[in-house]
């Protein structure tokens, strides 16, 4: 019998190949050209302050949003409904201060977290425990998320004279440079990521999405996982509706509206699997950030607004077609190694 | 306590579960030693499945008891069977494709260290521990995306053994295994065994029942018939208890006219598939195309049936050229293909026995482009009293049918469309041996009414007792064309291993 010397982890080497290859790498890159080529255009998309802080800041709430999202996709599901619970949290948020002015600030962002985990255990329990697919589940809190936003909001609108400076400061203050509520999605961005990939449960997500059946057999608490995805990407919108109030400072009954196409477009980009088990929520975070980047480049290079929509559609296409060709290419490759040895 | 005075490892006493009106399971017994394997045979149907469920915790019993070392236990989940050392194989392994070798083996119960953090170091050296202690050459870290399913059951091995399972059941474990394959699969069986472990196989081929197992238990209709040791019984004696009845001929040939060749196949090739493929099948002749799994026979029936295309030769059926890449056009002219995987491409799971029948007649029902209910019915119900299939009623839905049943409605469908030539990929795959002689006896007749039957089997027994001329193919190619006389299990498989150049 030959024996394989094994090492107990991968070499440098086989890392930074594998890095060279990963799809996040890729889309990092693609933004980059984006970013590259928009300033050579015009220096301030980079080079002025508002500019670099507005490359960093605008995508970083559906940054948020997109990494709840992908947490629900990798698990083989799929939640429509973030961009209603965004809007509900942000009118939650100005009304806290409309009626409570001296509330402390960390506890609005409690409770707007907490909030938008309980709107996200609404649909976690009917997917989890009504075994219905998520996508009619979600479509279905979308509008009754965004109903009860309306009929509770009306034609109002809280403005930022209504809010504490010190809320609002949150949406403009920097640090090194850096805005600050870009760090805070980048915190969260590393504590999800680390969790994904070096959890139980976290790889379990990973499992449940991979294969729903054999996570069964394994005896996984599937049911308890797929609640927590959406408890999760509930959380995450919650956050990104008190973020959106403190960065926008006005709101209105249609906060977020939209926000659920760009969060999974992102995922999607990002190569997270729409049929679930594969990608990450770094890919996710990539994938926003590409997606608004180039939505606000688009105009800086001149190109009508009409094209600005397709590109974005072809961007997600392409992605798509990305995913199925390397799919392909991979099975087949394992297919051929397996069969040489 | 038993003979030998020790206390089995397992042990299930009267046990029995009903879903609804429908008896699965009644007054089970079982006992399983540690240091043996424990062969359970019986048909489908027998309560073999239900019997490994309710160990591995996925179902529970109604009645009965359940005792491990001689103390009680009762499993409510999956989990709970795995930690108290149970571990199962199934038929079709049940792998996370995305994930890898290592994560499937570990995953539920990955080890961790300090926040919850995964040790995937030590999950990795103790895969590839696993990997080498078993002898198989398998990346821990590639994806179980693409893997044999030989090798996904290797990986499930791994995972019985890393959970330290004291017992470890194999649901039909070589169905879709080839020789080399099974060999490598008992080898880890023994060596587990050696290790003080209890092994139950699950298996319809009797030789491997004999040449693995040490003690055999005969279950039929939901109830435990027997228990022997392997010395002291024979495969008739089995088979006797198993069926209920004596099936003296396992493979009742039936001799037929052999008349004017029917299917007519010159010089097919595909690259990287198969390569000048020549033979001819005659009214009345059954011919088995033998090989290894992968050496390219379905492929083969496929392209001459029309759903693959081919790059060069022809097919002629009955002296009429058939349309490459053109299945409409070969059934029309009397060709029907029964596929190896009737779930997935025989049968409309989810229809009715009567809709699935009359499949492949459907345009022949219409009457001004309707059908109803009761053209299916009156046409499917020759097809089904005909082939005996066991069905509440023609609208049960097809999928809640035992596999051999499903078999009869897949082969109801296409006798329903009055075939000239029929070619079957695997007959007789995950059938119970009442059925199989019933599959068999059916075939002989088709063969006698004249039709030309192309038969792909992996069992050697069936091809070399059903088999008028034995074709035999190794890496896409014909390596032999055996007459009945000449097929033994040596000439077969030595063709079946060496190229054409070496066999001639």
């Amino acid at each position: 019998m030959t024996t394989v010397p094994v090492t107990s982890t991968p070499g440098i080497g086989a890392r930074l190949a594998g890095l060279a290859r990963s799809r996040e790498t890729g889309i990092f890159l693609a933004l980059a050209l984006v970013i590259v080529a928009t300033t050579l255009k015009n220096p301030d998309f980079l080079f002025s302050a508002d500019g670099w802080r507005n490359l960093l800041l605008n995508p970083s709430i559906v940054a948020v949003v997109a990494i709840g999202q992908a947490v629900v996709i990798i698990s083989r599901n799929v939640d429509l409904s973030v961009g209603s619970i965004v809007g509900l949290t942000a009118y939650l948020v100005g009304s806290l201060f409309l009626a409570f002015p001296q509330i402390p600030v960390p506890l609005v962002f409690v409770i707007g977290v907490v909030f938008g985990g309980l709107l996200g255990a609404v649909n976690g329990a009917l997917v989890a425990f009504g075994r219905v697919p998520a996508m009619v589940i979600t479509l279905g809190t979308l509008y009754a998320f965004r109903g009860i936003n309306v009929w509770w909001t009306g034609s109002k609108r809280i403005n930022a004279s209504d809010m504490p400076d010190g809320f609002l400061d949150l949406g403009t203050q920097q640090f090194l440079t850096i805005p600050v509520l870009t760090i805070l999605a980048v915190v969260i961005l590393v504590v999800v990521a680390w969790y994904m990939a070096n959890t139980r449960g976290g790889r379990e997500f990973y499992a449940i999405g991979s294969d729903p059946d054999a996570a069964e057999l394994y005896g996984l608490a599937k049911t308890r996982r797929v609640l927590m995805a959406f408890v999760a990407s509930g959380a995450a919108s919650g956050l990104a509706g008190v973020l959106y109030t403190a960065r926008y400072g006005t709101v209105n009954s249609q906060v977020g509206d939209g926000f659920e196409l760009q969060a999974i477009g992102a995922a999607v980009i990002g190569g997270v699997a729409i049929v679930g088990g594969s990608g990450t929520v770094l890919g996710a975070v990539f994938g926003a950030y590409l997606l608004l980047t180039i939505n606000s480049a688009l105009p800086v290079l001149g190109i009508p607004d009409f094209w600005q929509r397709a590109v974005v559609g072809v961007l997600i296409l392409g992605a798509i077609v990305l995913d199925r060709v390397l799919a392909q290419r991979q099975s087949r490759r394992l297919h051929e190694e397996r069969s040489a040895a | 306590m038993d003979a030998n005075g020790a206390v089995p490892v397992l042990e299930l006493k009267g046990v029995s579960k009903s879903f609804g009106a429908v008896v699965a399971l009644r007054n089970a017994d079982l006992t399983l030693h540690a240091g043996s394997i424990h062969a359970v045979v019986g048909e489908n149907g027998a309560g073999k499945s239900t019997l490994v469920k309710i160990m591995a915790g996925l179902y529970q019993r109604d009645t009965g008891t359940f005792e491990m070392d001689g103390k009680p236990v009762h499993f409510r989940t999956t989990a709970e069977a795995k930690a108290a050392g149970i571990a199962v194989i199934y038929q079709e392994p049940t792998l996370f494709p995305d994930l890898s070798v290592t994560e499937n083996v570990f995953m539920g119960r990955q080890p961790v260290g300090r926040f919850g953090r995964i040790d995937k170091g030590l999950m990795r050296t103790e895969v590839a521990g696993l990997m080498d202690r078993l002898g198989v050459r398998i990346d821990p870290d590639r994806p179980a995306d693409g893997l044999s399913i030989a090798d996904q059951q290797i990986i499930e091995i791994a995972k019985a053994i890393s959970l330290d399972a004291r017992v470890l059941i194999m649901d039909e474990p070589t169905a879709a295994l080839s020789g080399v394959e099974v060999e490598r699969l008992f080898a880890v069986a023994r060596s587990l065994r050696d290790e003080g472990r209890a092994l139950m196989f699950i298996s319809h081929r009797f030789d491997e029942v004999f040449a693995l197992c040490d003690t055999v238990t005969v279950m039929r209709d939901g109830a435990y018939i027997s228990t022997a040791a392997i010395a002291d019984t024979s495969v008739p004696e089995i088979v006797r208890l198993m069926v209920g009845r004596d099936v003296n001929e396992l493979f009742p040939k039936i001799e037929a006219e052999i008349g004017r060749p029917l299917l007519e196949v010159s010089g097919l090739s595909m690259p990287g598939v198969f390569r000048e493929i020549s033979f001819s099948v005659r009214s009345g002749e059954i011919v088995a195309l033998a090989g290894l799994v992968g050496a390219g026979r379905s492929e083969v029936a496929r392209a001459v049936f029309g759903v693959d295309p081919y790059e060069q030769g022809s097919v002629v059926l009955d002296g009429t050229p058939l349309p490459p890449h053109n299945p409409a056009a070969a059934m029309k002219a009397g060709l029907a293909l029964v596929p190896e995987d009737r779930r997935k491409q025989g049968l409309v799971i989810d229809a009715s026995v009567a809709t699935n029948i009359t499949d492949a007649i459907r345009p022949t029902l219409t009457r001004f482009g309707l059908i109803t209910a009761r053209a299916e019915n009156v046409e499917a119900q020759v097809w089904a009293r005909k082939l005996e299939v066991k069905t509440a009623s023609l609208d049960a839905v097809a999928g809640t049918l035992s596999g051999g049943n499903q078999q009869k409605v897949v082969l109801a469908k296409w006798l329903a469309a009055n075939p000239r030539v029929l070619i079957i990929d695997e007959p007789t795959r995950g059938i119970d041996v009442g059925t199989k002689s019933e599959v068999h006896r059916m075939m002989s007749e088709l063969a006698g009414m004249g039709l030309a039957i192309l038969m792909i089997s992996s069992e050697l027994p069936e091809v070399l007792g059903m088999a008028d001329r034995v074709l035999v193919m190794h890496e896409g190619r014909i390596t032999a064309d055996l007459p009945r006389s000449e097929a033994t299990p040596e000439t077969v498989m030595f063709a079946a291993t060496h190229t054409s150049e070496e066999v001639a």
